[in-house]
């Protein structure tokens, strides 16, 4: 049982910078969480307090319930896979993977059995004698994960792992740690500024900004209803659209004016009058070719083929947007096009706080 | 085919140091070797060793020598690494401690081995001190000429305070070339500060704490004012030696065949500790 409890964590540098602020989270026993942000949001730097690699101005750390707040990084039961992989160059893989087992002053025979053990999870058997110099990125950072999960740590944390290898790797390796992840039911913390990454690693997702959390949820939830207007631009590609309007009730229904163009909608939520942020995904706009009752008039500016359908920038009034259209779409720049937006999946924002305006 | 283009102009710039190097070093050395080696009369000889050996200086001022490296390079060691650990770990005002460490390295050899007399001295300071609070009631004579440990002592003792920072500076040198990532990854991996410095800082010091061996080494070979200052005629040194037989019995063949001795040492201690201390390319990342 290994729950991570983050309660009021602040760390200031340098008597003024807050780089994380205020910080209450928690992270269930075999949770894999994501600390998803921008750089210079506090994520690593909260990750770092959650090692014991720097400690809080105010606030707790609880790990399995123990508070760890005071403690060094030896004492806390954690296991660290590092951005560079800091894989150790005078030592041979074995023994970079063995290195945790030996300050602890393992047996020698579990101390073989485990790193073997270890390295045939991420398949490092053949090069177990060899040095960091001798391998290549994808290599050296499968050592660093080994060296990690040999531990049998209470918490796993990992620091952008990925960020260093090619693309290509990178979209391997995030399968095969997904899998590696959920084979050992470790409580993961895993950072990222890839939105992509977060998405398809977590079971939650916190989403941070400026040393505060802004949002954390599942990672469908946090893409379908963005808790701020920030949320909902730094996640998905392309970013959520949020066009100005106003709204008014008239009868039962409710419409929004999007400049001179106006959408009727079934409801609203409750605490919605005057101006707003409607935010809408790309793939929730059905695009017609024809004028359609429902839909608003718009026109196209840039149609981008991207194989599996077309991404179209479209502008309402003075205001762009960028929809999604079947690839049979006959898009053209500079012809007009009708733009039907799923009605369940517009969201509304305060246009002053970016804040969304709860459902009612 | 950079080189090509540049033509002589590389060799050219290199002409100064060379020709320094060629004057003031690789002609006296070959000067010296050539006293060592030969007579008054210019035949080739091996008589100066044999005076040089049959002495009753020599085997006191080699063993001194020898002993002096052995207690004082540890003990410099010990102190440059704990000193240069202090610097690095970047704690408030640790920057001022590499100055503070510093300031020895801006005194003579000569100078320092006269403040270390001053503490040593029969109405020196330690004896003022101890007589002032009561411990001694007379001066102890910690300078006497016929106890060669206390020498030995002091002389390790100013040797230490003289040069140890030159080693912790190429230490915090070494320290500061190694990431940061390491050290995080030996705390979060379960290593004491113990098990720190032997398992991750000192292998990956290791082409630091080889050319400070070096160098220390060398120069403790070369140790001479700091040993006249404090031990005047009551014990001696090579380059002591060097110097009795060059300036007062005159004899410059058996100075050059001190002098031949002191670098083939220096030569086999660099040797040594390059074979002992081998920087394997794989290993260094």
């Amino acid at each position: 049982m290994a729950e991570i409890r983050l309660e009021g964590i602040t760390k200031v540098f340098d008597k003024k910078v807050r780089a994380v602020d205020d910080v209450d989270l928690t992270v269930a026993d075999q949770e894999f969480m994501v600390l998803l942000g921008p750089s210079g949001c506090g994520k690593t730097t909260l990750m770092r307090m959650i090692a014991g690699l720097e400690y809080p101005e105010h606030g707790r750390v609880l790990i399995g319930g123990r508070d760890v707040t005071d403690l060094p990084p030896r004492k806390r039961r954690i296991a660290m896979v590092f951005q560079s992989y800091a894989v150790f160059p005078h030592l041979t893989v074995f023994e970079n993977i063995a290195f945790g087992l030996r300050m602890q002053r393992t047996p020698k025979a579990e101390v073989t059995r485990r790193v073997e053990g270890a390295a045939d999870l991420v398949q490092l058997t053949p090069y177990l004698g060899r040095y960091s110099a001798q391998l290549s990125g994808g290599q050296r950072q499968r050592v660093a994960v080994a060296r990690a999960i040999v531990m049998n740590p209470a918490v796993l944390l990992m620091d952008e792992p990925l960020s260093n290898l090619d693309a290509l790797l990178r979209l391997t390796f995030r399968a095969e740690l997904k899998r590696l992840v959920a084979e050992l039911k470790t409580t993961t913390i895993y950072v990222t500024h890839d939105q992509v990454e977060a998405m398809s690693l977590g079971d939650r997702v916190a989403v941070m900004r400026e040393g505060k959390v802004v949002q954390v949820g599942t990672p469908m939830a946090v893409y379908d209803r963005p808790a701020t207007q920030f949320v909902g631009s730094f996640i998905g590609s392309p970013p959520m659209n949020f066009l100005r309007g106003r709204t008014e009730r008239e009868n039962g229904y409710a419409r929004v004016h999007l400049g001179a163009e106006a959408l009727t909608i079934p409801a609203l939520p409750a605490r919605t009058d005057g101006e707003v942020l409607v935010g809408i995904r790309a793939e929730n706009v059905v695009a017609e070719a024809t004028p359609t009752p429902g839909a608003i008039a718009a026109r196209t500016e840039v149609v981008e083929p991207l194989g599996s359908h077309l991404l179209v920038t479209a502008i309402v009034g003075d205001q762009r947007l960028k929809i999604q259209a079947r690839t049979d779409f006959p898009a053209q720049p500079d012809t007009p096009l009708w733009l039907r937006p799923e009605p369940d999946k517009l969201r509304w924002y305060d246009p002053a706080t970016g804040q969304e305006i709860a459902a009612g | 085919m950079r080189a090509q283009r540049l033509g002589w102009a590389p060799y050219a710039l290199l002409l100064p140091s060379l020709a320094f190097l060629a004057v003031f070093f690789a002609v006296p050395m070959v000067r010296a070797f050539g006293l060592a080696f030969r007579d008054a009369g210019g035949d080739w000889t091996l008589a100066s060793w044999r005076t040089m050996v049959d002495d009753a200086g020599f085997r006191e001022a080699l063993r001194t020598t020898l002993i002096l490296i052995v207690l004082i390079i540890p003990v410099q060691f010990v102190l440059a690494m704990a000193m240069a650990l202090v610097v690095n770990a970047r704690l408030k005002w640790s920057g001022l401690w590499l100055y503070v460490y510093a300031i020895p390295l801006g005194i003579s050899e000569l100078a320092a081995g006269i403040i270390w007399l001053a503490i040593f001295d029969r109405q020196g300071w330690l004896n003022s001190i101890l007589e002032g609070i009561g411990i001694l009631d007379r001066p102890f004579i910690f300078l006497n000429y016929q106890e060669r440990g206390w020498l030995i002592f002091a002389i390790v003792l100013a040797e230490a305070w003289r040069a140890t920072s030159i080693i912790m500076i190429i230490l915090v040198a070494g320290l500061q070339g190694i990431p940061r990532d390491f050290f995080e990854a030996a705390d979060v991996f379960g290593a004491t500060t113990w098990q720190k410095v032997r398992r991750v800082i000192l292998p990956m010091l290791r082409p630091s704490v080889q050319v400070a061996l070096i160098l220390r080494t060398i120069l403790a070979f070369q140790a001479f004012a700091v040993v006249i200052a404090l031990a005047g005629s009551g014990t001696t040194v090579l380059s002591a030696e060097a110097y009795r037989w060059y300036y007062t019995i005159r004899d410059s063949h058996v100075a050059a065949a001190y002098a031949a001795l002191i670098l083939l040492l220096s030569v086999a201690c660099t040797v040594l500790f390059l074979v002992l201390l081998p920087t394997r390319e794989e290993q260094m990342g």
